[in-house]
């Protein structure tokens, strides 16, 4: 009793404390954006003359982008509890697939790009629907489609083109305006920047719109948060992570074609190893491992981080033999800073409020 | 006399060749509270899956509003105004609470063909609907899961009561509470009657079912063992006849046995 009285007096003294810079630090978003404001600070000092300039900020937008794109559609789907470890290898096999049509069986390119949609689709839904029926880790079984897409990449572009890349994608038909539509350079400033930057703008604000703003957002929150009482309340739990995995598949897709329209060519190693870098900007963002928690802007700042980490690294002179080095270090700062701003803003951190109604 | 809004008659219920129910019968009115009361066993979860759709009676019949009614499932009898709150809640701990309140049932407008989340309507209703019932939410953001296990009982009941629930059917919403979680859980449910709903209270503490009790139905090893109106008992025959009354007297005895056999042991 006398303990219940004191919980009760803290509570309240901690309502009184509540301030703009409280409210500031309890967004999910401040770990990646300290994050970020780390990594930029410690390139233009490194690196200043590139860095703090039009041409600095379009060649880090340039990777963050394509990653940006991924990073949003992944956090979506590990707000609503699930992983997909078929997402950077899918970025490949729908650029061979549209560049497989396109360049051997004579497709217009528009034709196979629709064909590697399809194809995107079905395995969105094949990963879904194997999720729901076996209860299986989403981690198991899209580790077991990202093995059969990796093998098949390879060995169909072998088979096909007795090499390992698909090449002359450029001298397909339709492929012009494919690349204006998809990934092309704009002239803005002075500097080239690439239009996948606007896609991933307009991807970002309508995820985010949809998860803050639509019921559909609450849905994925809840199916996350706890599938059983999401069921209970009348929401489509396994319809919402069918669809989450779907849409994982499409923004594969989309980034597949933006490669290939780009590049001229696909490559079958393509994407492979990719997967976690989506998740790990997934999770700068402030998504929990455990579902239920994160944010579309937070995903998108985590994917700034990676994009200048990738240029700066260039821009300083190192051997980019270190990137993944220095990628495994910002990261583990990144996320360490956004462990310790969530903590030290949240009287009960969620985790912790989730630890706690488990318990009970 | 009243109809009751709901009602049981002469329900078995047979899983295999255990009988959970037998001729059980019960009365609920609207604007009551009715106590289901029992032990571990007596039957208490499967009337209560029986009067909210999840399982059919072997026998028996149900009546809801004065016809006879089977729901097809829970969701059926949520459609129809009777809703149930579990111990676990379905409430999800990460999310805020106007999320949970509203969830599945989410407050839209429309701008041309795009629909959208309310989402001020939603905050300024649950601060509205917790006030009604004496609850003061500073932030609708809170996730539910930093609050406490009282104002979460709080929240899934008038939740179920917002949405038009006739009847309100609480699976032991005091079980895992102290004493002054306990107290706020009990002041809602007063307050739900008072608005008019037919509450079930599923409970096996008789000293949180006597005070907001209208009357009490005991139950044991499946059968009715007593139908009383709160001025037909007083709250110590209802704890006598919970714990089990004679029982309770041999029960007794035998510790008592034990405890001087002990005491001979140790001399």
């Amino acid at each position: 009793m006398t303990n219940g009285l004191k919980v009760g007096t803290r509570r309240d003294e901690r309502l009184a404390q509540a301030s703009p810079l409280r409210g500031l630090l309890r967004r999910v978003e401040i770990g990646a954006l300290i994050g970020a404001a780390v990594v930029w600070t410690f390139f233009a000092i490194v690196t200043p003359r590139n860095w703090v300039s039009v041409t600095g900020l379009a060649r880090i937008m340039d990777p963050a982008s394509t990653l940006g794109i991924m990073a949003v559609a992944v956090a979506l789907l590990m707000i609503g509890g699930e992983f997909d470890l078929s997402t950077g290898v899918m970025t490949g096999t729908t650029g061979l697939i549209a560049g497989l049509l396109g360049t051997r069986m004579g497709w217009p390119l528009w034709l196979g790009i629709l064909a590697a949609l399809a194809f995107a689709l079905a395995v969105g839904y094949l990963n879904g629907v194997m999720v729901i029926r076996t209860g299986l880790p989403s981690f198991i079984v899209t580790l077991a489609t990202f093995f059969v897409l990796r093998g098949a990449n390879v060995g169909i572009t072998r088979l096909v083109t007795e090499q390992v890349y698909v090449g002359g994608i450029d001298q397909v038909p339709g492929f012009d305006t494919a690349r204006a539509f998809f990934n092309t350079g704009i002239m803005f400033l002075g500097v080239e920047w690439r239009s996948s930057i606007l896609w991933w703008v307009a991807i970002a604000a309508i995820a985010s719109w949809v998860l803050l703003r639509t019921r559909y957002g609450s849905w994925i929150f809840a199916t996350g948060g706890d599938a059983n009482a999401a069921r209970n309340a009348g929401v489509p739990a396994s319809r919402v992570k069918i669809a989450l995995f779907m849409a994982t598949a499409v923004a594969a897709w989309l980034v597949g074609t933006m490669n290939i329209v780009r590049l001229r060519s696909a490559v079958a190693s393509q994407g492979i190893g990719q997967e976690f870098i989506f998740i790990i900007a997934a999770t700068i963002g402030g998504c929990l491992m455990t579902g239920g928690y994160g944010s579309v802007l937070g995903a998108s700042i985590g994917a700034v981080i990676f994009g200048m980490a990738q240029v700066g690294i260039v821009f300083a002179g190192w051997d980019t033999d270190w990137f993944y080095t220095f990628l495994g270090i910002m990261l583990l700062a990144a996320v360490l800073v956004n462990n310790y701003t969530r903590k030290r803003a949240e009287e009960i951190s969620v985790a912790v409020a989730k630890a706690r109604t488990e318990e009970e | 006399m009243r109809e009751p809004i709901l009602e049981v008659r002469n329900v078995t219920k047979l899983f295999g060749s255990v009988i959970a129910l037998s001729g059980v019968s019960a009365k609920v009115y609207p604007g009551e509270v009715t106590c289901l009361l029992g032990d571990n066993g007596a039957g208490k979860s499967t009337l209560v899956k029986i009067l909210c759709g999840v399982h059919q009676p072997t026998e028996g019949e149900c009546f809801f509003e004065g016809r006879p009614l089977r729901f097809a499932s829970p969701r059926d009898a949520l459609a129809r105004g009777v809703a149930t709150v579990y111990q676990d809640l379905s409430l999800i701990p990460l999310m805020p609470v106007w999320r949970n309140f509203f969830l599945g049932v989410e407050p839209e407008k429309r701008l041309g063909p795009i629909r959208y989340y309310d989402v001020a309507a939603a905050k300024r209703i649950v601060r509205e609907e917790l006030g009604k019932m004496g609850i003061d939410l500073r932030d609708p953001d809170q996730p539910v899961g930093t609050m406490s296990g009282g104002e979460r009982q709080c929240i899934a009941i008038s939740r179920a009561v917002y949405f038009g629930a006739k009847v309100l059917i609480l699976d032991e919403p005091t079980a895992s509470l102290g004493v002054k979680q306990a107290g706020i859980v009990l002041h809602y449910i007063v307050r739900a009657k008072q608005r008019g709903v037919g509450v079930v209270l599923i409970t096996h503490n008789p000293n949180h079912a006597y005070p907001v009790g209208d009357h009490f139905v005991i139950l044991r090893r499946g059968r009715v063992l007593g139908d009383y109106r709160k001025d037909e008992i007083s709250q110590q025959d209802l704890v006598s006849l919970m714990a089990g009354g004679e029982d309770l007297v041999k029960l007794q005895q035998e510790l008592q046995e034990l405890l001087d056999r002990g005491a001979n042991a140790a001399g």
